[in-house]
């Protein structure tokens, strides 16, 4: 355990509320690694899925969450060949091979396996209504299509990450 | 290192606690750092964890993932968080005697 400038021990985290932002994948999976590893560590996880973070729990597209390949620099590839038809799938193929050598799921699998370790997923109001979606577009693990403000009720005394 | 005695045997440990000789472990250990840990007293379903968190990595070198214990185990994610509700993989590896599962899934 670290200790603060001042020499104490820091109080541990035990809860956090993380928000979905994105709907690329590596958008969505820092946040899915980070809330299943705070269960890991016994710490209590609330996921909140909004705008395009929502196709995570979507299930007609949670299957198909592709990498960017366009406007991505990280990936260091031409913008025009970025944007070839099939590049963001083949992209995405190669990395998910490489996910899966490290044990680490698929999207739906590992937002199944999320749910099953006690964390909450709720997806965000306002982008469902912008989106025109129901409750039942998503999958059965989301608990609850909540406000920003219940957002807030269910993080008190907890920590924000936005992903 | 620093040294820790569990049911009347002195095993080595590291900081956190996790035994750094697997050989040391026993059944009688494994019940004491589970005391210890706040799991109480340990069930069948929990030895089937624990067996099992031995038994990959004596085979593999390294402990199961959540995902693998989930899959192979026998005993589903949900009930895995029940047995041990700070951290299934960590707690279990302690109670097994295998080092801390360094992986971040």
């Amino acid at each position: 355990m670290s200790t603060q400038a001042n020499g104490s021990t820091p109080e541990p985290i035990e809860k956090v509320s993380i928000i979905v932002s994105k709907g690329s994948l590596e958008g969505v999976y820092p946040g899915l690694i980070m809330a299943n590893g705070a269960r890991m560590e016994g710490i209590e996880a609330n996921l909140f899925f909004t705008f395009f973070g929502l196709d995570a729990i979507s299930k007609a597209k949670h299957e198909n969450v592709k990498v960017a390949t366009v406007g991505n620099p990280g990936l260091h590839l031409a913008t025009w060949a970025g944007g070839i038809p099939g590049v963001s799938s083949l992209v995405t193929h190669k990395l998910a091979q490489e996910m899966e050598k490290l044990d680490i799921p698929p999207i739906p699998e590992f937002v199944e396996m999320i749910a099953e370790s006690g964390a909450g997923l709720y997806a965000c109001k306002a982008s469902v209504d912008l989106f025109g979606l129901e409750r039942e577009d998503f999958v059965d693990e989301v608990q609850d299509v909540i406000t920003v403000g219940e957002f807030y009720g269910l993080a008190a005394g907890g920590q924000i990450i936005f992903t | 290192m620093s040294t820790m005695t569990y049911a009347g045997t002195a095993v080595d440990v590291d900081a956190e606690g996790f035994l750094l000789d697997h050989g040391q472990w026993n059944e009688q250990v494994a019940a004491e750092i589970a005391t210890e840990a706040g799991i109480g007293e340990l069930s069948e379903r929990h030895w089937l964890v624990i067996d099992f968190m031995r038994k990959t990595y004596l085979e593999s070198g390294a402990a199961p993932s959540i995902r693998t214990l989930g899959k192979v185990s026998g005993v589903p994610i949900k009930e895995l968080y029940e047995l041990f509700p700070k951290g299934p993989a960590k707690l279990a590896a302690k109670v097994a005697g295998i080092p801390k599962p360094r992986g971040c899934i």
